[in-house]
């Protein structure tokens, strides 16, 4: 398989539209005949990293890109940045709004649920500026 | 159970996804927090949730969840449904609260998300 990049926008606070890229590239897996295992991991780390810029980043991209070996996720933002790194990646910590609980958000859990599912995560963030989610998933052999 | 049965349990009716009852069930969560979803929902197993938003019909499409019910009577706007649709996904909308709902269907079987009850 010949490698495969793909990008798509993400605009901040945009809830109709949040998880449409996630969900683009989940069915673009599928139509590869891609293990259904491995393309949920990716799927869910997609959207929680979507949902991640639309509820507390700024605009950003969502890029993907297919190698005969792994799969990798490069979920960026022109956000407020992520002032503790360690500190957001802790369960339950969030600073969601009222208004992103209402809508079952802000539990905390993305960046857990996204670092379980990844085989390798790895975040760089400039508070006051960007943040860059860059996930790899590893094909079975 | 097929999702005929569960419609019966839960005196729910099918917003949309009607053709799809002969589809199998065997688990079932309960949550209106899309992380605790994403982390525990997969195949062949129903969401309950009290959340009718768009989000939670697109958190179900990642996740893999078979279908979704809303309790106590809740139903999403048409575009919420729509998308349902669109991705096979029956929604089913009881009278139910979430406490009886999950106690009738735990009744009738369906284990936890990880196969436990
Ligand atoms: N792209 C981002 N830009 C700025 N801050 C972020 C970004 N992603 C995450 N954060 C910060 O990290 C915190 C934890 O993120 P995490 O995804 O784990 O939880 P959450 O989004 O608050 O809730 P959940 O994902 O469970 O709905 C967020 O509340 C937010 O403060
Ligand atoms: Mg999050």
């Amino acid at each position: 398989m010949s490698s495969l990049k793909k990008c798509f926008n993400i605009r901040s606070r945009d809830f109709i539209h949040a998880g449409e890229a996630s969900i683009t590239v989940q069915q673009l897996l599928k139509q590869m005949c891609i293990d259904p295992a491995l393309i949920r991991r990716v799927a869910i780390c997609g959207y929680e990293g979507e949902m991640n810029v639309v509820m507390h980043g700024g605009d950003g991209l969502y890029c993907v890109e297919i190698n005969s070996d792994r799969i990798v996720l490069e979920i960026s933002d022109q956000g407020p940045g992520i002032p503790d790194i360690p500190k957001a990646m802790e369960k339950g910590f969030s600073t969601a709004s009222d208004e992103h609980r209402e809508m079952g958000f802000g539990a905390g859990m993305g960046l857990p649920n996204m670092d379980k599912n990844a085989d390798e995560m790895f975040i760089e963030s400039v508070p006051g500026s960007r943040t860059r989610v860059r996930m790899s998933f590893f094909m079975e052999k | 159970m097929k999702l005929s049965m569960l419609v019966e349990i839960l005196e729910a009716l099918f917003l949309c996804g009607e053709d799809l009852s002969d589809i199998e069930i065997d688990k079932a969560g309960a949550s209106d927090l899309m992380s605790d979803i994403l982390a525990a929902l997969s195949e062949r197993s129903v969401l309950l949730t009290g959340l009718t938003t768009i989000q939670a019909v697109k958190t179900a499409v990642i996740s893999g969840v078979t279908a979704i019910v809303f309790v106590r009577n809740k139903k999403p706007e048409p575009d919420v449904v729509a998308l349902a649709e669109m991705h096979g996904i029956p929604l089913l909308s009881t009278p139910c609260s979430m406490f009886v709902s999950c106690g009738r269907l735990f009744d009738a079987g369906l284990t936890g998300l990880k196969g436990i009850r």
